[in-house]
């Protein structure tokens, strides 16, 4: 599941456990509901603050959770079931995209299919560069992709090659060539140097100060293709114009 | 407000005096007229054209005059983005290349000036490049940011102008793709545009093809400033006129 704990500014959302952190309903639930806590903590006092999302063990996240899905027994209910978590999946995508606060990822493993999703839906991620891939493995087991995970693939893997390699050829990405391809923001030793380094890129985000609504509001007229894909409406411009307004 | 003159077949543009180049609808007003008799003066004239603009002090354009905008708040900010976006969209059907000379500071609504241009050559030694809405807190309306998204398609770059409201130096504003060259001063930044404005305009590109393909090159981001598109029939005699000018072996 997921535990949160807060350091003055900073959110540490912590996926727990040594598993591979598989999505399923269970799991999706509990990161929404950190993330709806977040949300609730920061409308009670307003102000700078920033997220860090990292895991337990060897995987970020390894993706859906395949094996739940299999468990129907025939195809078509496992096609079912995984439509299921792609469904239940897209709103964590579109939390994070609204998130009123900088969002980084600490990817201490492997991230794979949601689990890569799931990292690139931060605004940073720093990754360990001592083991773990990037990989989007759906190629592989003969699955193609959700529309809004492409649509967030194409927003945050602009490079045609890269994007390419990225999902035409299940490429697995190491650290060091995930942050050469502009994939991930820097690389990091061990899983506790990574979370440091987030850490220490939070705290300096959230020192900034921004107010969360207009940073949101940035970052969704930033990515609106990726938002409008996990159901997000943009603000609109009166809603903009008050806002401009108000702040003068 | 600013001056309008031409060096060879360089038309340069320069917001003058040594503020901070606020945009309000007084300077941006000037700006369209200039911009409005380069257009004729082109269209009355053979060959072709760039345009330059540049400014004077330490700064390209600080962004919008939020004085102003305060002085009435329920009516300032509306028709100081008019006037922004009438500006932008005759830039982006401006029949002709156009060089950007930031030759100091640029920042917020001074950015969508200076990328609304085709080129831009910006002042290595000093000034920055700065988005500083997220810092300021203000929001940033549609049409402004599809330029944006256009002119920095790197998402990585995108978020740092954008959401970590980077202060860049012309060097790594150059390194990353925002800008096209980065030069020591601030007269020898304007000389380097006007040089690539008169090697544009050498190539003697007829205007309105020149125009045309820019704004397919940027239809959504014209479609947000209203500048209409061409309608079929338009494009079909703009075809057909082409065509009548090719030799005949080649038709």
């Amino acid at each position: 599941m997921c535990s949160l704990e807060r350091r003055d500014r900073v959110f540490l959302l912590s996926i727990t456990g040594d598993g591979q952190h598989r999505l399923n309903a269970d799991t999706i639930a509990s990161l929404r509901s950190s993330l709806a806590e977040i949300r609730s903590q920061v409308a009670a006092a307003p102000g700078g603050y920033s997220l860090v999302t990292a895991a337990e063990g060897r995987f970020f996240s390894n993706g859906f959770d395949l094996a739940w899905a299999n468990e129907a027994g025939t195809p078509s209910g496992s096609r079912q079931r995984l439509s299921s978590l792609v469904a239940l999946f897209k709103p964590v995508v579109a939390d994070l995209l609204s998130l009123p606060m900088p969002t980084v990822a600490a990817v201490t493993g492997h991230a794979a299919a949601a689990g890569f999703m799931l990292a690139i839906s931060h605004d940073y991620a720093v990754m360990r560069g001592d083991r773990g891939v990037l990989y989007m493995s759906e190629l592989d087991i003969g699955l193609s992709f959700p529309d809004y995970f492409m649509s967030l693939m194409r927003a945050k893997i602009a490079d045609p090659r890269t994007l390419r390699d990225v999902t035409l050829r299940a490429k697995k990405f190491s650290a060091a060539e995930a942050e050469a391809r502009g994939i991930v923001d820097s690389v990091h030793g061990s899983a506790a140097e990574t979370v440091e380094a987030a850490l220490r890129l939070a705290k300096e985000l959230a020192a900034r100060n921004w107010d969360g609504g207009v940073y949101a509001s940035i970052r969704m007229g930033a990515f609106p293709e990726a938002c409008a894909a996990v159901g997000l409406a943009e603000h609109d411009d009166e809603e903009k114009r008050k806002t401009f307004v108000s702040k003068l | 407000m600013c001056t309008l003159e031409k060096r060879g077949r360089v038309y340069l543009l320069t917001l003058t005096g040594a503020d901070e180049h606020r945009l309000n609808p007084t300077l941006l007003d000037a700006v369209r007229s200039a911009l409005a008799r380069v257009r004729s003066e082109a269209a009355s004239s053979d060959g072709g054209a760039a345009l330059v603009i540049a400014a004077e002090g330490k700064f390209f354009s600080n962004g919008f005059d939020l004085d102003w905008a305060r002085a009435s708040p329920s009516l300032h900010p509306g028709l100081m983005t008019a006037a922004l976006r009438r500006t932008l969209a005759d830039l982006l059907s401006l029949p002709m290349p156009t060089v950007a000379a930031v030759t100091g500071h640029v920042s917020a609504a001074g950015c969508f000036l200076a990328l609304s241009h085709d080129y831009v050559v910006m002042r290595a030694d000093r000034g920055f490049l700065y988005m500083s809405e997220v810092d300021i807190g203000l929001p940033i309306v549609e049409s402004f940011m599809a330029l944006m998204r256009a002119k920095i398609p790197d998402p990585r770059t995108r978020r740092d102008v954008l959401l970590w409201g980077k202060k860049m130096t012309a060097v790594e504003a150059e390194a990353r793709g925002i800008v096209d060259r980065a030069v020591v001063g601030a007269r020898e930044a304007v000389e380097a545009a006007i040089a690539m404005g008169e090697e544009l305009a050498a190539r003697n590109w007829d205007g309105e093809a020149y125009a045309s393909i820019r704004k397919g090159l940027f239809k959504d981001v014209c479609r947000g400033l209203g500048l209409k598109e061409a309608s079929d029939e338009e494009e079909e005699a703009a075809a057909s006129a082409a065509a009548a000018k090719l030799p005949s072996s080649k038709l």
